[in-house]
């Protein structure tokens, strides 16, 4: 997400009125639990089509959506804001002389998706003279009429508003009680009801939801004027309310009594573990600089695939249509040829956009392309990128990888990057049996600060938590660490890899790209990893 | 629909202040019309357009909020979005901190509106790109860019009587020069309300000679160095610093303006004392609207002033709590400096490293705003009042805080593109001693 968009997203209007305008037009919760009528959606979608045909169109597609989020926003023990914003609206592509076209309109009537129709095929016709060559696809059978749903157990848009002020209340209580300074703690909430159609027969009706309940504990030393923040240690994931049920099955004690979160989330209980880990950071000893070996949790090293692994084998990156924006990349084609030494052998990363509970998870792209898993780097070699129906040619595929989205019906869709994750490891091994063989390192756990070049070669990356391991055990937390890699260099180091009882998701709910910028939602998956001989920095400065 | 006039606006504003029978209440209207055209690979690759408006209405009951918002300006869905906005109060909880609609206020137009940007068609956008990409083909380089433009106004009026209205432009290009063999990278950005101050034939010259220019890098060791930063490189870290210019984190201990034993550290030398920035709607350059987001109206503001701590951002309900009166939080970022330009800059150093642009600037450390992020699209080794080499890019990790006590010299300030942060800024090139580079980048 563009930090400009992120600001405005806190930000409040004249007269203190929340400005909703980038995710649609404020409405009243009980309108989140309704949807369109299927037939009313199709009949739109062949008007569409058939007024791209007639115009010229030798290709269309047409995406009707409806795009709902709740946001409930809390601080200490005041509810600062519940707000439930609608996007609707019609998206149609077409191609036509071989250039792609796109128009939207919110009209959700026949007569206003045949004009913008008409519209996204006049300018696929102005736009093909310029165009170098002809847009290819990979070829995709129709489907028909078919439906999928995420699958939830408790839709977050029907759970009444006060008991979601409740829960959050009793979050901050519980951290404000134990000893927090300052809580803030979200609810952020999220349904896409979308309907894809081509002229490639389908008609697909698919209902996405999401939940994030991001928060984040402050401690103060007012003498001093010290103070530290520490973030929740959940993940923004592909499921319903269930989500926050915290069931026990679900969680991971770690060696040193660090809970963390997999498939369900405690979001009291880790309240109060980061008022008091809050407070630890606060007189934490400070890193020495030097190498050490990293153990990474899961919730801290999906950022570092995302950065390092995730975007570098975007093929629209790779091929420089994100040079202005997102940027290119260094694994470029001729690397995919030559199986790039990406990672030692054990590095196993797969795309996969069909996973349970994680935030890409959906039956069809936005192409109408049915998704799957596929292979990215294999035994720490490349082989293979992400790409869409007019990319898979380039790479000499016969099909998509079944990664297209885009975040509003009014957007058009593009290649984004699918779930990307890190297989665990074969052979049995714990956390606590990968740190007893670690003699000088550290124990990183949570996001924290994140920032890599633009080919995605250097890349440093802060975290929530930290702890000292010596001779294979954890002795103290640590402060002020960040670790600054070089990517290839940085995935040949990893030489330990726990098994898959150890396995949890990370996950962003605004990774951003293209302009105008577009966000979605990723996750990434792995276990405890460990890379040997990192280079750390400390990260303590004085004002003096 | 998209852009309304102030009479029609003032219109729908009254009507709907009038039907709500709420406590108080507040309507604002906002219409948009944006344009777009996006190229890649010396071609366009995608174009635009959009028109938005939109009514959002906010009535309180004692201290219980509703907001709602629509699309539609006839009677019954007027009465209508009132009515939502009314049940939704009723229901919401109290919000402790609720402020009560400002008093009716005099605003001075400020200058963000220009016909010229206004004006801009499809056929501008294309010509744009076009002037570009046969620029670069020309010299057997490689344009990526993004013109955005667009026409916007906000009108407000709530039932004490307030009122305002205001039209504002933007013009926003960024293109990205690359050679062919990927070893030179230069970029240029321009950010303006006045379309008639953008010449896309001089900015792409500026891209291309730093893709030329930027090839064949050398490595030097990561360090400390003077370096001359230039406008956008300097704004992405100051404009960074500036979202935590707010009171209120300040006075609760969580902010690099906490002071140690509680307060905030106004009136305090936190800068080396070449260091000015003020706030000024009025700007003819980079202005800002004359009210604040909450109405309160702005004025000319010292914000830093000789590295002293002036101003910092208030909101009402913080104001009152701290018993100061409400100022209008700031809308733009002016820093002051000199006359020189950056080439001018680099022609009285001795031995130092010349940043194009910063990129990919992410908080560290929000104790003392220590940043990271690299440079790109130019990084050169300057020595004896010349640009030697070409440099391979470094990341930093520095925190503007300290930055602005290192200042050698300040050139003349531009307005450069906000990449960091909402508000327009103008920054002008500096020179500053012991910038810290951690690591080396191979990316160009």
């Amino acid at each position: 997400m563009h930090r400009r968009d992120f600001l405005a997203f806190g930000a409040m209007g004249v007269g203190g009125i929340i400005l909703p305008s980038m995710f649609g037009k404020v409405i009243a919760a009980e309108e989140l639990n309704s949807a369109i009528d299927v037939a009313v959606k199709k009949a739109l979608a062949d008007a569409a089509m058939n007024a791209a045909k007639s115009a010229g169109a030798s290709y269309c597609d047409v995406r009707v959506g409806r795009y709902l989020r709740q946001f409930v926003i809390t601080r200490e023990r005041n509810v600062e804001n519940v707000v439930n914003t609608e996007s609707s609206g019609v998206g149609i592509r077409v191609l036509a002389d071989g250039a792609w076209g796109f128009a939207a309109t919110n009209a959700m009537t026949t007569d206003a998706v045949a004009k913008a129709a008409q519209q996204a095929v006049a300018i696929a016709k102005a736009n093909a003279p310029t165009q170098t060559a002809p847009v290819q696809l990979a070829p995709v059978k129709g489907v028909g009429e078919v439906s999928w749903r995420t699958p939830i157990a408790k839709n977050s848009m029907t759970v009444p508003i006060k008991d979601k002020v409740d829960l959050l209340m009793g979050v901050n209580a519980a951290a404000m009680d134990a000893g927090a300074d300052f809580i803030s703690s979200i609810l952020f909430l999220v349904n896409e009801q979308k309907y894809f159609a081509s002229t490639d027969g389908s008609y697909i009706d698919q209902d996405v939801h999401r939940i994030w309940a991001p928060m984040e504990v402050t401690a103060v030393d007012k003498k001093t004027g010290k103070f530290r923040v520490r973030d929740g240690l959940s993940a923004p994931m592909g499921l319903g309310f269930e989500y926050l049920d915290g069931r026990a099955a679900d969680k991971t004690v770690g060696p040193n009594g660090i809970i963390s979160y997999g498939m369900s989330y405690d979001m009291k209980e880790d309240a109060i573990a980061a008022t008091k880990q809050a407070r630890e950071k606060l007189t934490a000893k400070s890193v020495k600089p030097g190498k050490y070996d990293l153990v990474l949790d899961p919730n801290h090293l999906g950022l570092t695939i995302h950065e390092t692994v995730g975007h570098p084998l975007e093929l629209d990156r790779v091929l420089g249509y994100e040079a202005n924006y997102a940027g290119t990349s260094f694994a470029t084609m001729d690397k995919l040829k030559a199986n790039f030494q990406y990672g030692s052998d054990k590095v196993n990363i797969v795309a996969d956009k069909t996973q349970p509970g994680s935030l890409g998870a959906v039956a069809y792209d936005d192409e109408g392309v049915k998704t799957k898993k596929w292979d990215l780097i294999r035994n720490g070699k490349l082989v293979g990128y992400q790409a869409t129906r007019d990319q898979a040619h380039i790479e000499g595929k016969s099909e998509s990888d079944g990664c297209s989205y885009a975040d509003s019906w009014s957007n058009v869709q593009f290649q984004r990057m699918a779930n990307i994750s890190l297989e665990p490891g074969k052979d049995k091994m714990s956390v606590a049996d990968m740190i007893s063989n670690v003699e000088d390192g550290i124990y990183i756990l949570g996001r924290g600060s994140f920032s890599i070049d633009q080919q995605r070669y250097n890349a440093q990356f802060g975290g929530t938590l930290f702890y000292e391991i010596k001779n294979g055990k954890i002795t103290q937390p640590l402060e002020d660490v960040a670790y600054q890699i070089r990517t290839p260099e940085f995935w040949a180091a990893c030489s330990a890899i726990c098994d898959s009882s150890d396995y949890r998701m990370f996950g962003s709910f605004f990774d951003g790209k293209g302009q105008p910028s577009q966000v979605s939602a990723v996750s990434h998956g792995s276990s405890t990893t460990r890379f040997d001989g990192i280079n750390v920095i400390n990260t303590a400065r004085s004002l003096g | 629909m998209g852009i309304f006039t102030e009479a029609q606006a003032k219109d729908i504003l009254t009507k709907v202040v009038a039907m709500s029978k709420a406590d108080e209440c507040t309507a604002q209207l906002t219409g948009q019309i944006q344009g777009n055209v996006r190229f890649a690979l010396n071609n366009v690759s995608t174009a635009g357009l959009t028109d938005d408006t939109d009514l959002q209405v906010q009535v309180a009951y004692g201290k219980r909020v509703g907001i709602a918002t629509i699309n539609q300006f006839d009677d019954a869905s007027l009465e209508r979005v009132v009515r939502r906005a009314e049940e939704l109060a009723k229901l919401a909880p109290e919000n402790p901190e609720f402020m009560p609609a400002v008093d009716k206020q005099v605003y001075k137009t400020s200058p963000t509106f220009s016909e010229a940007t206004a004006a801009i068609t499809p056929v501008y956008r294309a010509k744009v790109a076009a002037a570009s990409i046969t620029a670069c083909k020309a010299q057997n380089l490689i344009a990526a860019g993004f013109l955005e433009d667009g026409q916007s106004f906000v009108a407000f009026a709530n039932s004490k009587g307030n009122f305002g209205y205001q039209r504002s432009t933007v013009l926003d290009y960024t293109c990205t020069v690359r050679t062919q063999d990927g070893r030179g990278s230069g970029w240029v950005g321009t950010d303006t309300q006045d379309a008639t101050r953008f010449k896309v034939e001089d900015d792409i010259q500026i891209a291309m000679r730093k893709a030329s220019a930027s090839s064949e890098a050398r490595a030097l060791e990561p360090g400390k160095y003077t370096v001359i930063l230039e406008p956008m490189a300097a704004a992405g870290l100051i404009g960074f610093m500036f979202n935590f210019f707010g009171a209120r984190e300040a006075d609760e201990g969580r902010s690099f303006l906490s002071k140690a034993g509680g307060g905030n550290k106004i009136g305090q030398q936190v800068f080396g004392p070449q260091v000015n920035f003020y706030t000024d709607p009025w700007d003819p350059v980079a202005p800002s609207l004359p009210w604040d987001e909450e109405g309160v109206p702005r004025k000319r503001m010292d914000l830093v002033k000789d590295g002293k701590v002036v101003a910092l951002d208030y909101s009402r309900y913080w104001a009152q709590k701290q018993g100061k009166a409400p100022v209008g939080q700031m809308g733009n970022i002016l820093m002051t400096g000199g006359t020189k330009s950056t080439a001018e800059l680099v022609r009285s150093t001795q031995r130092g490293v010349l940043v194009t642009r910063t990129w990919y600037i992410r908080m560290v450390d929000p104790q003392t705003v220590l940043l990271t992020g690299l440079t790109r699209d130019g990084t050169f080794y300057i020595e004896n009042g010349q640009i030697k080499y070409p440099i391979k890019n470094f990341r930093f990790n520095e925190s503007p805080v300290i930055m602005l006590n290192n200042v050698e010299e300040l050139g003349k300030p531009v307005r450069v593109p906000p990449d960091e942060v909402s508000m327009n800024i103008m920054v002008p090139p500096m020179k500053l001693r012991d910038f810290t580079f951690t690591s080396l980048s191979d990316a160009v």
